[in-house]
């Protein structure tokens, strides 16, 4: 097997090959590392590459296999992990200059397990700061790119993590979504992205923004691939109050089984406005999953018209609230001043961007006296409501289903400059985040620019294993009908000169 | 609130204030930008009044949360060095930091 054809194939495969001994961890390893230094000067979606660390985890996967020891299906298959995960040994930043050169004297339980797994990991990813933005241009670090169009963006916030899979730098990535962020940016870059059932995987080490909403959970090429990384880090953990003790492992049989006869999937009227591009490839999804077997009802979630403005106080709300404790007390970039309060705010005011600032202020608003019950707890009615349509919609549905954004990538600095604007992109992906919900996303096809659209699944809570089955039906439909992935057609990335 | 919409108490007075309590220095063209955005905001987040189902119980969470206690037993922490590795300023094995008191 040559090292070329290594940065192509998909995890599963890379296990099997591994397995079978047609490539060693090692191999393996530095061809994703080669491939990353001759692409990433187009992408940028590295804050950090981790060659040391990774090449020394993949030895020791050789090692173990070379002497008959039993390992991890994944063992020796590459990661990366969006940068608002702690990591020992390699900085976490959060695409902030607040946090510039920090690095945690802790692993999150996401990593140790990935360790543990004998995963190398490969770097860290870029995201907008804090991962407070939906394009990625807001890392303070400067944008990641999108490989089907380098002049546009991948999303996000956790682009980078995207980007790194939809350009071959590594077959799985670990991102966050708390507003949509790991749905958004698969769909822009043709990837498959999963929110999974909020505290199904543990959630300790994730940079707290917005407590109640963010939920770590995998991105990869294939449905199955996403499954795979799923359960090699689900399960209950200690140090995790959110956790859920509910089955969380399971759902690459899941993937593997495909089959959405006798189903019922909802498409939720409230989602369905988009580009007419987007809007084509969604009807056609819908056409498939008939011709498969599955039953097509029309499902209306009222609440989830509504979801945005409640989503973006509660969000702010939060986040202002946990970024209290940037403080440059204790760690953080410290901007000198007389007393530590002007500490506090020097650093602040100098390390925090734009969109964190307005966030904080927002939140700060939301929470103070005689506005709290103008903004906060109706925010939190509302989200109660969206909670009841969606246990309401699941009396009627197995799943729902709309498109995952309602248009394409946009060109970097193009995007709408007003937040209120930007902030309804996320229309589709918050009722899930609100609900706690698990969702997934998978590319549905090129929208007539030629670039990729996505149709996302949703399901009740701690039901994960529904959207990776309907998933992975759809995916392979859509893959005999194109022909192949779909990211076979993305353009051949130009090596950086 | 939403008869007067409540874009005209986002005053840069109170982005200033709102700044000042959350610790946060802003130059004076990043107050005037953050007063108008978030009186944006803030005119959208107005109908959540309106809109919010008032009998609805607020949801601040997405699962039952319940505290979670660990067994009680000895294993190793952190050393100082380690807790200490990323502080701006030390001394003692504590963190340094500016005055608290006595400034203002």
């Amino acid at each position: 097997m040559s090292m070329r054809n290594v940065t192509g194939l998909s995890a599963m495969e890379l296990s099997d090959a591994l397995a079978q001994a047609e490539v060693t961890a090692i191999e393996v390893t530095r061809a994703h590392l080669e491939h990353i230094e001759q692409t990433e000067g187009s992408i940028r979606a590295f804050l950090h590459v981790s060659a040391d660390s990774a090449l020394e985890t993949a030895r020791q996967v050789d090692a173990r296999r070379a002497a008959g020891e039993p390992v991890h299906d994944l063992a020796g298959v590459p990661v990366t992990v969006t940068d608002v995960v702690t990591t020992t040994g390699m900085p976490t930043t959060c695409g902030s200059q607040i946090l510039d050169g920090w690095e945690s004297p802790y692993d999150a339980t996401v990593i140790e397990r990935l360790k543990a797994r004998g995963m190398p990991v490969i770097g860290k990813t870029n995201l907008d700061e804090f991962a407070m933005g939906s394009t990625c241009e807001r890392s303070a670090f400067g944008p990641t790119r999108n490989p089907w169009d380098t002049s546009r963006v991948p999303g996000g916030s956790g682009g980078g993590s995207a980007a790194a899979v939809a350009g071959n730098q590594t077959p799985l990535a670990l991102s966050t979504d708390t507003g949509g962020s790991i749905r958004q940016s698969s769909a822009l870059t043709g990837t498959v992205g999963v929110k999974p059932s909020y505290g199904a995987l543990p959630n300790h080490g994730v940079v707290s923004t917005a407590t109640s909403l963010t939920q770590a959970g995998p991105l990869a090429r294939s449905v199955t691939d996403a499954a795979a990384l799923h359960d090699a880090i689900g399960g209950y953990p200690a140090r995790d109050s959110t956790s859920q003790t509910g089955p969380s492992s399971g759902v690459l049989a899941a993937a593997q089984r495909a089959d959405v006869s006798g189903m019922t999937i909802g498409v939720v009227s409230e989602l369905g406005e988009c580009a007419p591009q987007v809007r084509a490839r969604f009807t056609e999804a819908i056409e498939l999953l008939a011709s498969a077997g599955a039953e097509i009802t029309h499902v209306s979630c009222p609440g989830f018209a509504r979801a945005t403005s409640a989503y973006y106080v509660i969000m702010a709300s939060e986040a202002s609230s946990n970024m209290a404790r940037f403080d440059a007390m204790r760690y953080g970039t410290r901007i000198p001043a007389s007393s530590a309060e002007r500490v506090m705010s020097a650093s602040r005011g100098a390390g925090f961007g734009d969109e964190v600032k307005r966030r904080i202020l927002l939140g700060t608003h939301a929470l103070s006296s005689g506005y709290y019950d103008m903004y906060y707890r109706p925010a939190q009615q509302l989200r109660t409501r969206v909670a009841e349509d969606c246990a309401a919609a699941f009396e009627r549905a197995d799943v729902l289903m709309s498109p995952t954004i309602a248009n394409t990538a946009f060109k970097l600095g193009e995007a709408p400059h007003d937040p209120v604007q930007m902030y309804n992109q996320d229309t589709t992906t918050v009722p899930a985040n609100l609900a706690g919900i698990p969702a997934l996303s998978i590319p549905s096809g090129l929208a007539e620019n030629q670039l990729p659209a996505g149709v996302q699944f949703l399901a009740p809570l701690m039901a994960d294993e529904r959207l990776y089955n309907t998933g992975a039906a759809l995916e392979r439909l859509l893959t005999q009908q194109w022909n192949g992935p779909l990211l076979a057609r993305a353009p051949k990335l130009e090596a950086a000169p | 609130m939403s008869e007067t919409g409540s874009s005209e108490f986002m005053t840069r007075d109170r982005v200033a204030h709102l700044a000042s309590l959350a610790r946060i220095d802003l130059e004076p063209d990043e107050i005037d930008r953050f007063a108008g955005e978030l009186s944006s905001i803030l005119d959208c987040a107005d109908t959540l009044q309106t809109l919010a189902d008032r009998e609805a119980p607020p949801m601040s969470h997405p699962v039952a949360v319940k505290n979670v206690m660990r067994d009680d037993e000895v294993h190793s922490s952190l050393s100082p060095d380690e807790v200490l590795a990323m502080a701006p300023a030390t001394e003692n094995q504590q963190f340094n930091v500016p005055n608290i008191m006595g400034d203002e």
